[in-house]
């Protein structure tokens, strides 16, 4: 089992493995692998403990309603697969600034806190707006060969290359 | 189709937990779950995940299909506009390239310890799809079903049996693949 020890595999043996295990969700639940609406219904239900059940009442919680199902399970589980995986492997590790964040802004953790949280509010919005996420549409959605996947996946690598650039080359 | 498996509820919920385990455990062992990988990627100098991502695709595209025609799933494209999609999709490109995650991604990046995907990221995406449902109605109203071309596939769209798109996808990823391989982005 020295496979399962191993730090890093090669990205076809990752790929085709995403690729299989999305046909086994179809087959098994009739779903297919995605992640952000799972956010959405954290983001209810966290709002749900503030101001109560007329959250509910919202027309976009009405469509995702904020409740524990199949697409939530499965995010929590890719926290714990990434998790056994690192462990196994021994490279699980608390780490506060990712080293390439390092490298350009420095290691101060407010600074990557900011960006990070600024990148998310961007990342959260601009999900739902699209209708999905890199694994959703940028996977899933292409697989199936949906007009709006491979639009949304074009418009995804564009504007995150543009933006990364712009950081990385231009603004540092 | 395995269809009295699909309505029992907490199976399913148990079947989720897995595929999330399994896609997780990929995810880490690919690398991706570590935001320089990720932005290796966007800065167009690591190449790890779009080689990922397509030859997920490719696996997917051929199983699914398969699975298709011999009758055991059924499809569920998402639907589209140019209103949703595009401009959703470059607004969640800003936040990809400055958190260096992406929601599953992210996930995975908090299972090998890295606290700024907990604090930053997490709490970043929740915001935002908070803010995103308090907008939703006006924003269903004026821009969201701009340019709507629904819940529609390539095949659909050519009016084409699936394999006719297939074939060439399929060699187009490969192609791609060995160019890449070869340095032809990097150039090196």
């Amino acid at each position: 089992m020295d496979w399962l020890r191993m730090e890093q595999w090669s990205p076809y043996v990752v790929g085709v493995g995403i690729g299989v295990l999305n046909c086994i969700a179809f087959l098994l639940s009739d779903r297919h692998i995605g992640c952000s609406t799972a956010f959405t219904r954290t983001s209810g239900m966290v709002e749900r403990l503030f101001r109560g059940s007329k959250v509910e009442e919202k027309p976009y919680y009405k469509k995702f309603a904020p409740a524990i199902e199949w697409e939530w399970m499965l995010v929590v589980g890719v926290g714990l697969g990434a998790f056994f995986s690192a462990m196994i492997s021994g490279q699980f590790h608390l780490s506060w600034v990712p080293s390439l964040w390092a490298k350009a802004f420095g290691n101060n953790f407010l600074v990557r806190f900011s960006g990070a949280l600024i990148g998310g509010i961007l990342m959260g919005i601009g999900a739902r707006w699209a209708g999905g996420c890199t694994s959703g549409h940028g996977i899933s959605g292409t697989m199936q060969l949906a007009v709006s996947s491979w639009l949304a996946a074009l418009c995804f690598f564009v504007s995150g290359v543009t933006t990364a650039m712009l950081i990385f080359k231009v603004l540092i | 189709m395995l269809t009295v498996l699909h309505t029992r509820k907490r199976v399913q919920l148990i079947i989720g937990l897995f595929i999330g385990i399994t896609f997780g455990f990929l995810l880490h062992k690919g690398g991706v779950t570590r935001y320089d990988v990720i932005m290796g990627q966007l800065l167009l100098k690591d190449f790890t995940m779009v080689k990922i991502m397509l030859s997920a695709i490719l696996t997917g595209m051929m199983g699914v299909y398969l699975l298709k025609d011999v009758g055991l799933v059924t499809l569920h494209s998402k639907p589209g506009s140019f209103g949703a999609t595009v401009v959703g999709g470059l607004i969640f490109g800003v936040g990809f390239g400055i958190l260096g995650y992406c929601p599953g991604t992210l996930a995975g990046a908090i299972g090998q310890g890295s606290l700024d995907a907990l604090f930053g990221g997490v709490v970043g995406i929740l915001i935002g799809a908070g803010l995103f449902a308090e907008w939703y109605p006006q924003l269903d109203t004026y821009i969201l079903h701009k340019g709507d071309f629904g819940e529609i596939t390539w095949p659909q769209l050519l009016k084409v049996n699936p394999w006719i798109i297939i074939v060439p996808v399929a060699l187009g990823i490969v192609a791609l693949l060995w160019w890449i391989e070869s340095g032809g982005f990097v150039g090196s």
